[in-house]
């Protein structure tokens, strides 16, 4: 068969524009009298906000106008509900955003940003997961650091019975990892331009990935819709919820968001950054707002991929066959939710790899520490356990004496095998995806391992 | 103020800069010529590449005032209106671009190399690239688009 696509190289739909210098990303819109935004950050990791006078710099030449919490219509969003806009009181990592700035140019917004005082009280942060997890820790958020489902301390997926396989088996085999967290860098910062157009409406121009969602959250936090719409309500819980942000948030009339170009994201552009500051700034004033953040202001305070501490103990018979595995993953969330509770169900599937292990249980935790919050990067939630599971598939085939290969092929999931979930794997090719690499990268694999197949299980 | 009077991609501009304006700034800002770009605003990243007078520069970290009297050129102006210059037929052909926000330093760094060494090695494509930044591609089809520009030139 002859494709006209498969196989051929396709001039990218946006080449012309790229090589040209005429893609237009959102720093290189330019419209008349913009003001420039800056963000007044916290200079500590924990504290309480005693006294903030933005008095000084309200009334400078030059500034349009300095934001608080107060100007804030609902100050609370994301998929827990939980994360301000502005601080109001407590603080709960550096450089979280207390106050911001539109004015004429942007040195008079960073002279502005110097004329903003603040009296905090210092409290002791905790950063590492492990010490947060302690009774006597510092508490990042009220209630506790460790995020609860329902009423247990992790998120719980469960298949047939751990204990006894382990008791079946001949080895048992148990290692921790630690993946630590990193920070996208995109080559484009946070950028966002906001520009209020006829009959009280605003148009945002974003970098972000993720419009839909956003656009709900941020009718949510805008409240652009009548007096009687229901308070920001926009995600009480982890799924789902996007919707219930559409349903519940009247004024998505007055909101139109243009997201991307995206200069570069990489999962670090799916939250809110720039966007909901900017645009409660245009509001106020009644003029465009741009607001780009500086490098080191990306580097520092935008979201990150989460550090994952993760364990697992195998019970392993004699002929390499894993007949039980507990997986424990402990997940930095950093200050707030965000896709943190989300992510543990996502680790959860994802942490046994491609193989089947009839007796599996796993517990995802997420804990919170006084970081930037842990968000989306390539594979966000997988990419640890996907790193600490072929570890330790390495581990136990050395452990065991089984060459790791035979040991992967032995283990690989079938078809019609289960996941952890319940879910039937009805057309899984891990074997044959093995088989094909081997003889892309020149191994000879053994005839018994030539010869599997998905089909079967003993052969 | 000072008057900036300097060339850009042919026409001749006069700006009034504060002293401590970056050439990027006025570039950007000013006549908003924008496939310089801002990334990291301290010089290490090279997305905001131009040439003066014809040498690779960072226009984030120069001073507008260093223009003053002479030529830029930015990636608007390496090839005359409605054609290509080989680099970006190549970085086109190759797949040398992917977002697309480091691609304008990107070129004018491979334009400079190829001015100096029309027939570069790989290693030095990679040495001549190694100050502009691009975090989706990994490099191999922007090195093999410099690559495939410096074979067609010959």
């Amino acid at each position: 068969m002859t494709f006209q696509t498969v196989g051929k190289r396709k001039p990218k739909y946006e080449g012309i524009a790229h090589v040209t210098g005429e893609t237009q990303f959102v720093d290189d819109m330019f419209v008349p009298r913009t003001l420039t935004v800056k963000a007044f950050r916290s200079p500590v990791h924990k504290g309480r906000i005693l006294k903030l006078d933005t008095s000084r710099a309200e009334q400078m030449d030059g500034v349009a106008s300095v934001i608080t919490y107060k100007d804030v219509p609902a100050n609370a969003y994301g998929f827990g509900a939980d994360q301000p806009v502005l601080v109001q009181t407590d603080i709960r990592y550096k450089g979280e955003p207390i106050a911001a700035v539109a004015a004429e140019d942007e040195a008079t917004a960073y002279k502005a940003l110097d004329a903003i005082t603040i009296d905090i009280e210092e409290q002791e942060p905790v950063f590492d997961v492990l010490k947060a997890m302690e009774p006597d820790a510092p508490q990042v958020v009220p209630g506790g650091n460790i995020m609860m489902f329902d009423d247990r301390p992790y998120n719980l997926a469960t298949m047939g019975d751990v204990e006894a396989g382990f008791k079946e088996a001949d080895h048992i085999i148990e290692e921790t990892y630690f993946f630590p967290d990193q920070e996208h860098t995109a080559m484009e910062t946070q950028v966002s331009l906001v520009v209020p157009e006829a009959a009280g409406r605003i148009t945002v121009y974003s970098v972000c990935q993720d419009r839909s969602m956003l656009l709900g959250m941020l009718a949510g936090i805008l409240q652009l819709g009548s007096k009687d719409a229901l308070k920001c309500e926009c995600a009480s819980e982890w799924a789902g919820r996007t919707r219930s942000a559409w349903r519940h948030h009247a004024g998505l009339n007055r909101l139109k968001m243009q997201a991307g170009p995206v200069g570069g994201g990489f999962g670090g552009k799916n939250e809110f950054h720039a966007d909901p500051i900017t645009a409660i700034l245009a509001l106020k004033t009644g003029r465009p707002c741009k607001w780009r953040w500086t490098r080191e202001e990306e580097i520092l305070y935008s979201t990150h991929r989460e550090a994952m501490h993760i364990t697992y103990k195998d019970g392993v018979k004699n002929d390499g066959r894993i007949v039980a595995r507990y997986i424990k993953t402990i997940r930095d969330s950093g200050a707030y939710v965000g896709f943190n509770g989300y992510a543990t169900g996502k680790t959860n599937y994802f942490a046994n790899g491609p193989y089947y292990v009839p007796n599996l249980r796993v517990e995802g935790a997420a804990v919170f520490t006084n970081k930037p919050v842990s968000s989306t990067m390539r594979g966000f939630a997988v990419a640890p356990v996907t790193f600490a599971v072929e570890a330790q598939m390495y581990k136990i085939a050395k452990t065991i004496g089984m060459d790791p290969l035979e040991f992967r092929f032995k283990n690989a999931m079938r078809r019609g095998d289960k996941l952890v979930n319940q879910q039937v794997m009805h057309d899984t090719s891990i074997i044959e995806v093995m088989q094909t690499l081997a003889k892309k990268a020149g191994v000879q694999l053994p005839d018994h391992l030539s010869k599997m197949t998905s089909y079967d299980r003993r052969a | 103020m000072p008057i900036l009077n300097f060339r850009v991609n042919g026409k001749r501009y006069e700006v009034a800069v504060e002293p401590t304006t970056t050439l990027l700034e006025v570039l950007r800002e000013k006549l908003m010529i924008t496939s310089p770009k801002m990334g990291c605003n301290t010089g290490d990243c090279g997305t905001c590449s131009v040439f003066l007078d014809g040498k690779l520069i960072r226009s984030c970290i120069t001073a507008a005032m260093v223009a003053n009297q002479k030529e830029v050129t930015t990636l608007e102006g390496i090839a005359p209106h409605g054609e290509f210059d080989p680099l970006q037929q190549a970085f086109l052909e190759n797949h040398g671009t992917q977002c697309g926000f480091c691609t304008p330093g990107m070129i004018m760094a491979a334009k400079a190399l190829l001015n100096e060494n029309p027939k570069p090695t790989k290693q030095e494509i990679k040495e001549a690239l190694s100050g502009n930044l691009c975090r989706c591609t990994g490099y191999k089809k922007i090195v093999e688009s410099v690559q495939a520009a410096a074979t067609q030139k010959n």
